[in-house]
C-alpha cells in the first residue's frame, strides 16, 4: 500500500505539471465536443484525434487521448439528456428518464446528477484501477503463449455474448474481424497475404481506418440523409441544482452504478453499453416505485450513467496489465500507446512508472476537469448541436478523411476506410454490431502468434492449452459462455441480450 | 423469404469461399505445424459456419424489403466524394481537395448558398496551417505547393 501511495505521489508530481494539466484539459474539452456530436463517439473520436498527437511525448499524448475518451463518456450524456439522441452507444438508457426528466422540466437537474455520478464513479473507480492493475500484472508475468491464446479467445467469446441482440451474429462478425486482421505479411513466414501487390497491406489493415471507416464514416453515410432536426432543450444555469429529494433518489443508484460498471468494464467485451443496460435494469428492480421508469426516475439516469464512467476505468485494467485489449475502444487506445512507443502489458508499470502513474494521477484530475466544464459550461455544448447537421457532417467528413490518412501519411488507409465505412452502413442496414470486427482485426495477429508459438512450445500438441491450469480454466469459462449464448435458441425465449437489442433500438424498456 | 441476415448470411459465405480459394497459393502447413494458409483458412471455415447457420436460422429476422433506404441517394454522393478525396488527396493536395469536397457537399447535396459554400470550404481548406504547421500532422500539399 505504501509503494501505491508512493507512485501516485509520483503520478500526481507529473499529472498536475502545468504541460501535463493542459493536455487533460485540453483531451477533456475535445472528448465532450466529441461526446456531444451524434454519431462520433469516443472511439472515431480518439482514432480521428490520433494523428494530433505524434509530436507530443508519450506521457502527454496518452494523457490527452484518455482525457478524449471519458470526456466523450460525459458529454454523450448530454445530448441523451437534452434531444433524446445518445451522443455515444453507452448513453442509450440515459436517454430514457433523462429526456423524460427534461421534459418535465428538470433537465438541468439531471444534467447535473449525471456530472455528479459521472464524476463519483470515474474517481472511485480509478481508485479501484490503482490498486487492481499492478497485482494482476505481477499475476500475468505467468502467462506464455498458451495463456494469451486462450484469453485472446475469451475476449472474443466474452464480446460475443456481451453485445446486444444475437451472439450467432457476433461470432460472426468477430471471424470476419479476425480474418481482415489476417491481411499482411505473415510474422513468422515472411509470406504476403491478401495483400495483392499493395506494398502498403504488408503491415496489415490498420485499426484507426476500420473504426473510423466503420463508426464515423458509415455513420454519416446513414444519417446524413435523414435531415429531421431534433428539438434542443435548453437549461438554464439555476435550474442546475437538483432539489434534496433528487440528491436522495440518486445516492445509491450512483454507488451501485460505479461497482457494477467497474467490475463490468474489466471484462472483455463491449462494457460501456452492458454496464449501462445493467445498471438501469438492477435500479428498476431495486426501485419503490418501477412504474417511474421511463417517466423521468431519477435513479434511470444516476446508475447508468455512473456505470458506464466507472466502466470506461475498469476497461483500461485489462489493457494496461495485460496489454489485452477488452473492447474497441481500449483496441484504438492499445494502438494509439504503440504508436507513441509504449507497449502496455505486465511489464509497463515496472518500466514506465512515470507513464503509468502519471496516467493514473491524470485519470483523477480530468474526472474533476470534466465536472467542472459539464455543469456550467452544458450550454455551450449545447449551441454546437444548433449547427445544422447539413454543416456539420462534410466537416466531420474531412475530419475523417485528414485523420485516417495522417496516421501512415498513406492514401491506402483512406480507401481501407472508404470500404469500411460501406461495409459498415450496409451491417447497419442488416442490422449487425461492427465492434466485435474491430476488436478482431487488432486481435488477429496476437491470436495467430500466440496459437503457433504454443504449438512450436510443445511440438505440435493442442493439449497443451487444456494442460495448463490457466489457459484450461479460461477456455472453459469461454465454453460456459458460448453455451450460456445458445441457450435462447432452446429455450426460445428473449434473453437480456436481446432485450438490449430491442431497448437500443427504443421498441421496449428493459 | 429474402431475410436480413439470410442475405448476410449467404454474403459471409460467399466471403469465406474468396478466401478459402484465395489460400491455396499459401502454404497450408499442418495442423501440428501451422502454415501461412492455416489461420486464415481455419476462420474462413468458422465464417462458413456462421454465414450458413445465419442463412438457417432467418426466419425470424425482419424481410430486406422491410429496411428503409431513403438516405441511399446522400450515401452515394457522400461514398462518391470519399472516393474523390483518395483519389485526389496526394496529387492535388489536401488543400484543394478538402476545399472541392466541401464545396460539392454543401453546394451540390446540401443546397447551400454559393457565397456561404466558398467561404467554409475555403475557410476549411486553410485549416491547413493548424494542423500542418502547428500540430506538425503530415499533410500531403499539390502542385505549387499548394
Amino acid at each position: 500500500m505504501d509503494d501505491t501511495l508512493q507512485n501516485l505521489a509520483l503520478g500526481f508530481s507529473i499529472a498536475l505539471s502545468p504541460a501535463i494539466l493542459w493536455y487533460a484539459f485540453v483531451g477533456c474539452v475535445v472528448g465532450t465536443l466529441v461526446g456531444v456530436l451524434p454519431g462520433v463517439g469516443p472511439l472515431a473520436g480518439i482514432s480521428l484525434l490520433l494523428p494530433a498527437t505524434f509530436g507530443l511525448d508519450a506521457t502527454r499524448a496518452i494523457v490527452m487521448l484518455a482525457g478524449i475518451y471519458y470526456g466523450a463518456m460525459y458529454g454523450g450524456s448530454t445530448t441523451s439528456i437534452l434531444m433524446r439522441i445518445p451522443g455515444e452507444a453507452a448513453s442509450v438508457m440515459t436517454c430514457i428518464d433523462g429526456y423524460a426528466m427534461a421534459r418535465k422540466g428538470r433537465a438541468g437537474a439531471a444534467l447535473a446528477i449525471a456530472a455528479v455520478g459521472s464524476y463519483v464513479a470515474g474517481t472511485v473507480s480509478v481508485v479501484a484501477l490503482m490498486l487492481l492493475a499492478p497485482p494482476l500484472a505481477s499475476f500475468a508475468l505467468r502467462f506464455g503463449p498458451p495463456e494469451y491464446f486462450a484469453l485472446l479467445l475469451l475476449g472474443l467469446f466474452v464480446l460475443a455474448y456481451m453485445s446486444s441482440g444475437s451472439m450467432l451474429k457476433a461470432l460472426a462478425m468477430a471471424a470476419l474481424g479476425l480474418l481482415l486482421g489476417m491481411i499482411g505479411i505473415d510474422q513468422m513466414t515472411g509470406y504476403f497475404r491478401f495483400a495483392y501487390g499493395v506494398v502498403e497491406l504488408g503491415d496489415g489493415i490498420g485499426v484507426v481506418p476500420v473504426a473510423v471507416g466503420l463508426f464515423g464514416l458509415a455513420e454519416i453515410l446513414a444519417t446524413a440523409g435523414l435531415a429531421v432536426p431534433p428539438q434542443v432543450i435548453k437549461p438554464t444555469l439555476r435550474e442546475l441544482l437538483p432539489t434534496r429529494q433528487e440528491w436522495r433518489e440518486s445516492a445509491a443508484p450512483i454507488g451501485r452504478g460505479t461497482v457494477l460498471g467497474f467490475l463490468i468494464g474489466i471484462v472483455p467485451g463491449s462494457a460501456h453499453i452492458i454496464s449501462s443496460f445493467v445498471s438501469y435494469a438492477v435500479e428498476r428492480k431495486l426501485a419503490k416505485r418501477p412504474q417511474e421508469f421511463g417517466q423521468g426516475a431519477v435513479a434511470g439516469v444516476a446508475g447508468p450513467e455512473s456505470a458506464n464512467n466507472a466502466a470506461t476505468s475498469g476497461a483500461f485494467v485489462p489493457m494496461l496489465a495485460l496489454g489485452v485489449p477488452s473492447g474497441p475502444i481500449p483496441a484504438v487506445m492499445l494502438a494509439a500507446m504503440m504508436v507513441h512507443g509504449v507497449s502496455p502489458g505486465p511489464l509497463l508499470i515496472k518500466q514506465q512508472p512515470e507513464l503509468f502513474w502519471g496516467f493514473i494521477a491524470s485519470m483523477y484530475v480530468g474526472n474533476v476537469v470534466l465536472l467542472i466544464l459539464n455543469l456550467p459550461l452544458v450550454g455551450v455544448f449545447v449551441n454546437l448541436l444548433r449547427v445544422p447537421y447539413a454543416i456539420l457532417y462534410p466537416s466531420v467528413l474531412a475530419f475523417c478523411i485528414l485523420g485516417v490518412y495522417a496516421v501512415n501519411g498513406s492514401v491506402v488507409d483512406v480507401w481501407i476506410m472508404l470500404l469500411m465505412g460501406g461495409l459498415g452502413y450496409l451491417l447497419r442496414k442488416l442490422d449487425f454490431e461492427t465492434a466485435p470486427i474491430v476488436l478482431g482485426v487488432v486481435l488477429a495477429p496476437m491470436l495467430e502468434m500466440a496459437l503457433r508459438q504454443s504449438l512450436a512450445m510443445s511440438d505440435g500438441q493442442y493439449s497443451i492449452f487444456v494442460a495448463r491450469p490457466i489457459s484450461a480454466t479460461l477456455l472453459g469459462v469461454g465454453l460456459i459462455l458460448i453455451a450460456l449464448g445458445l441457450q435462447p435458441l432452446v429455450t426460445r425465449g428473449l434473453d437480456w441480450r436481446a432485450r438490449l437489442a430491442l431497448a437500443e433500438k427504443g421498441d421496449e424498456h428493459p | 423469404m429474402l431475410t436480413t441476415d439470410r442475405v448476410a448470411g449467404g454474403a459471409l459465405v460467399l466471403l469465406a469461399l474468396v478466401v478459402f480459394w484465395e489460400s491455396r497459393r499459401l502454404p497450408l502447413g499442418s495442423l501440428r505445424n501451422p502454415g501461412p494458409a492455416y489461420m486464415p483458412v481455419a476462420l474462413a471455415a468458422v465464417l462458413l459456419c456462421f454465414g450458413a447457420l445465419l442463412v438457417v436460422l432467418a426466419g425470424k429476422a425482419p424481410a430486406l424489403s422491410t429496411v428503409s433506404w431513403t438516405e441511399w441517394r446522400h450515401a452515394v454522393a457522400i461514398f462518391g466524394v470519399c472516393a474523390f478525396a483518395a483519389l485526389a488527396l496526394e496529387r492535388l493536395g489536401f488543400r484543394t481537395t478538402v476545399a472541392l469536397s466541401l464545396a460539392f457537399l454543401l453546394l451540390g447535396v446540401e443546397r447551400r448558398g454559393l457565397i456561404f459554400s466558398t467561404v467554409f470550404a475555403i475557410a476549411f481548406a486553410a485549416a491547413f496551417l493548424l494542423f500542418d504547421t502547428f500540430l506538425r500532422m503530415p499533410l500531403p500539399r499539390g502542385p505549387f505547393g499548394i
